[in-house]
Formats: structure tokens, sequence, C-alpha cells
């Protein structure tokens, strides 16, 4: 730290936001790990089924799969718009 | 027993061949017997940077394709009796390396009692970087402190633990060591680059070692005299650590300080 530091701006360590932006996008990219590789094209279809009764935003659906002991187990939701506030189509099999 | 230890990364230009280099010739220089293989078909680059480049006759493509025997195609390292370099093939034929072909080359290694295999993958998730991985025992994933390093190497571990086979099998997974490499320790100290904590947290394993950014790697690079031969470099000292970790050896963590600066840089914040 020089005498004359005080003259350069002030700014959040870059480090720490590379690495804060890593956290985020590795923990994601973990999540995705493993899950069949239908699990997209499952997403667009069923989105698409969906916006014949519910206009929903693209990104409105989540879906993982997940252990459960001796089963793998699908697990969906989909955030229905602000109209049917609160509602959730929740699916699992 | 021989292990075979694959040096990959995901992203180019991280290190990987300077790597692969640096910890064959640090194996053979302990005495075992080791050959250190390039997976990069196309690019055949490994030879430079051990120096042998004038003496490649017959490549990996050649032996897979039964053109000529293992022997032919290994070369002797002239420092190192016991160390030898298998160069890749400059063929444009992406399909050359074959699963089968690697399998037996690696099975002939085993018969003719080499004590470690070095892989050097190429960069990428394609088939030179998958079958470079396939029959790995362990894994040194080369990162640099960045973040697009730092993803791809979660994204090689990730394909470490299900794309091998040792996953297929379900045996014992692939050990997996982490190697920093080009660390600058005055970036790390003024918030510009992350730290070996940083990288250690996000990806969560074992360190193997942290190569400081040196000149010395040019200039050995330049020279076709891998880093680890150069004991006045930084880098081929810290090599030399991380080989020794390899090993078994614990050796402490060297070169993560900056080097302390004088009375008017600190005033002046040089």
């Amino acid at each position: 730290m020089g005498i004359f530091d005080f003259l350069r701006a002030r700014q959040k360590s870059t480090a720490n936001i590379a690495r804060e932006r890593l956290r985020i996008i590795v923990a994601q990219e973990r999540s995705q790990r493993g899950a069949p590789d239908y699990l997209p094209l499952l997403r667009r279809e069923l989105l698409e089924v969906i916006r014949k009764y519910v206009n929903v935003d693209q990104d409105a659906i989540d879906i993982h799969v997940e252990k459960d002991g001796e089963h793998d187990v699908l697990e969906l939701s989909v955030a229905l718009p602000e109209r049917a506030a609160g509602a959730q189509l929740r699916a699992e099999g | 027993m021989t292990e075979i230890i694959v040096v990959t990364s995901g992203k180019g230009g991280v290190g990987k061949t300077t790597t692969s280099a640096s910890i064959a010739v640090g194996l053979a220089k302990r005495g075992k017997k080791v050959a250190v293989i390039d997976f990069d078909v196309g690019l055949r680059n490994l030879d430079l940077i051990m120096g042998c480049e004038r003496r490649v006759v017959y490549d990996f493509v050649n032996v897979i394709h039964g053109e000529c025997t293992l022997k032919q195609a290994l070369i002797k390292d002239k420092r190192i009796e016991t160390l030898h370099v298998l160069a890749a093939s400059q063929t444009r034929d992406k399909d050359a390396l074959t699963k089968e072909g690697v399998e037996k080359v690696l099975e002939d290694l085993k018969q003719d009692g080499f004590d470690f295999v070095v892989c050097d993958s190429p960069a990428g998730i394609e088939k030179g970087a998958y079958l470079a991985m396939y029959f790995a025992d362990r894994a040194v994933v080369v990162v640099n402190p960045e973040v697009s390093s730092v993803r791809d190497s979660d994204r090689i571990l990730g394909l470490l633990s299900s794309k091998t086979r040792r996953a297929e099998l379900g045996a014992a997974p692939v050990e997996q060591h982490l190697l920093l490499t080009r660390y600058n320790p005055q970036r790390v100290a003024d918030g510009d680059m992350m730290s070996l904590d940083d990288v250690k947290e996000i990806l969560g394993i074992e360190v193997l070692g942290v190569i400081p950014e040196s000149e010395g790697v040019l200039t050995a690079s330049n020279s076709g005299v891998p880093v680890i031969l150069d004991d006045e470099s930084n880098a081929g000292r810290a090599y030399e650590d991380a080989v020794a970790r390899l090993c078994g050896e614990q050796r402490p963590m060297r070169f993560l300080e900056a080097p302390k600066k004088g009375l008017l840089a600190r005033m002046f914040g040089g």
C-alpha cells in the first residue's frame, strides 16, 4: 500500500468478483451434471403443452432429477403467472 | 504396477504440455521408467517442449495402425535414460485414435515394465481428450487462476468421475489433483487474481502444487529443456515440489508470497 493509493479510485477487488461469479455458475452446472440428456428437450416440450393452457414464461419451468434411495425422482415445478398467484403445479413421478 | 496419469484442463494454453513434460522428467529423475504420450493428434507439440522434435520417426497413430512397433516409436530421452516420448501424429484425421488402439499401447507399456505413463491431453472435451483420460488412474488438472479456466476444469472434473474406465467399471475413482499454474502472487496480493484458497474452495479438490508465473517457462520451451530441469527458476523448483508430492512426499507450498518491496516502492505504491 503506497501513501498515494487513496488517489486511485476505490473499487471492489476483481478477484472477489471472479470468485463469487464462479461459485454461482459452478454450483449451477454441478447440479445439472449427470442428468439425463433428454431433460432440455423434455423441458421444452412440456413448456409447449403448458402454454396451450396457461401463458407462462420461458424460465417458469424448473425440472431436475434427484436420487431417492433406489429410485430416480423427476421433479417438475411450474411457476404460474401473477394472476394465479400462489398456485404451483407440481408433479412427481 | 504401471500408473497412468492424465494431464488435462479443458481450456487450452494453461500449461498442460509444459506440465506433462516436467512431471515426466521429474518422475524419471527419481529412477522411474516413464513414457509420456502426446494425445493432441494434428497439433503435435510435446516433442518441441521435450527437445526431441528432430528425432520423431514414427508416432502414436503409426503404432495404433500397426505401421511400426511401439519400441520403434518410443523416443529415448538424451538426458534421462528411463524417459521415453511418444509423439502425436500430425494427421488431420480426427478418428486416428481409437479406444482399442490406445488400450493396446497402454497394455504394451505395462508389459514393458513402465512405472508411469503420462498422457498429455489436448484441450477441449472431444475424442482426444476423452481417450487421454479414459484409462487414467490419476488426473492432474491444470488450472490458471482465471474464470474460464476454473469453470472448464470443473467440467473436466465431472467427466473424470463419469466418463472414465474406472467410473464405468465402478472401480475406485480416478484420483484428482489440482495444479495451479501461472500464479502471480503480486496480483493476488493486489486483489486482481484469485488466490490458491479461492480456487481450492470453488473446485473442492486437493492441490498438488502452485507454479508461479515465471520467465523460466518460456526460456525452457525456447531451448527444448523441460522447465523442471532449470533449478534456477521458481517454476522449475515448484514443479520439483509437485512431483515429490505426487510420489507421496510432504512438502510445504512455496512461492505464494509476493517478493518484499523496498521502502521507496512501498511509499509510492510501485
